[in-house]
């Protein structure tokens, strides 16, 4: 039987990978694909809790389900906002790099 | 859903992760994500949520993905890929990551409920999009709104920001 435990060890491997791309890579297009892998993280999390406590009437509860609708319509924007952002910093600096774009380093 | 299942899935969704984070070309990362992603939504659709794994798959690897990969295109990033390794910070953000995994899998070990397997619903036909649709149009109808106007102001800032010159 697969356990929630087994979905949540899954959930905080995918959450340590983006994370790790996170703080590894300076490439800002791949620190930002991470973070989506780190959203979905969480999103599995939640729809496993969803799953696992189930209401009166026997079916998941589909209040976790919600948040995880909202979360993915907040990340789709945010990618939206995102990425023009690395478009107008690219027009700006002609890079992706992290480390080229330092001006706000304290 | 099988463990046999289960951990193919959930195998594959590991492995495509860290591709995402290893390869030195971003198209290959990017392209790793969507196979990432369609694993994910197969294990949200082993959670019985047939509607958050549809939508996964229609907005992350098909919407989200294609502006990924529409800005990786534009930008032309080929010259980035080379650049020399820091060691010293690579093993360093490694080890961060891995006492997260360890603090997280020690977590879950200490929770009760872990151990347990998931119960059994009442019904086998779940109607999760009547489900969420009556709960957003209810209980989360102002959240719901708030996100409208989220997204509208997304859009006109991406207009904002891609205008040729900021000012």
């Amino acid at each position: 039987m697969v356990t929630l435990g087994q979905y949540l060890i899954v959930s905080g491997l995918l959450f340590t990978i983006g994370f790790a791309g996170v703080l590894l890579r300076r490439n800002i297009i791949i620190i930002f694909m991470s973070l989506e892998l780190m959203l979905n993280a969480a999103n599995l999390s939640l729809v496993a809790f969803s799953r696992f406590r189930l209401t009166a009437a026997g079916m998941p509860d589909y209040n976790a389900q919600v948040f995880v609708f909202f979360v993915i319509t907040v990340a789709a924007a945010e990618v939206a906002v995102g990425l023009a952002i690395i478009v107008a910093l690219y027009r700006a600096r002609q890079t992706t790099h992290v480390e080229d774009v330092s001006s706000l380093k304290f | 859903m099988s463990p046999i299942l289960f951990w193919l899935f959930a195998f594959v969704m590991l492995v495509f992760g860290a591709a995402v984070v290893i390869n030195r070309n971003p198209i290959a990362s990017a392209l790793s994500l969507v196979i990432c992603f369609m694993g994910l939504s197969a294990l949200f659709m082993s959670l019985d949520a047939f509607f958050i794994g549809i939508i996964q798959v229609l907005v992350y690897a098909g919407a989200v993905m294609v502006l990924f990969l529409f800005i990786i295109m534009l930008l032309d990033l080929r010259a980035e890929e080379r650049r020399k390794i820091n060691l010293v910070a690579v093993v360093g953000g490694a080890a961060v990551a891995l006492a997260l995994f360890v603090q997280i899998y020690s977590v879950v070990g200490q929770l009760s409920a872990a151990n347990k397997p998931f119960p059994a619903l009442a019904s086998a036909k779940t109607d999760d999009v009547h489900s969420v649709g009556l709960l957003l149009f209810t209980n989360y109808n102002l959240p719901f709104q708030i996100i409208g106007v989220l997204v509208l102001v997304a859009t006109i800032g991406v207009i904002v920001l891609s205008k040729r010159e900021l000012r």
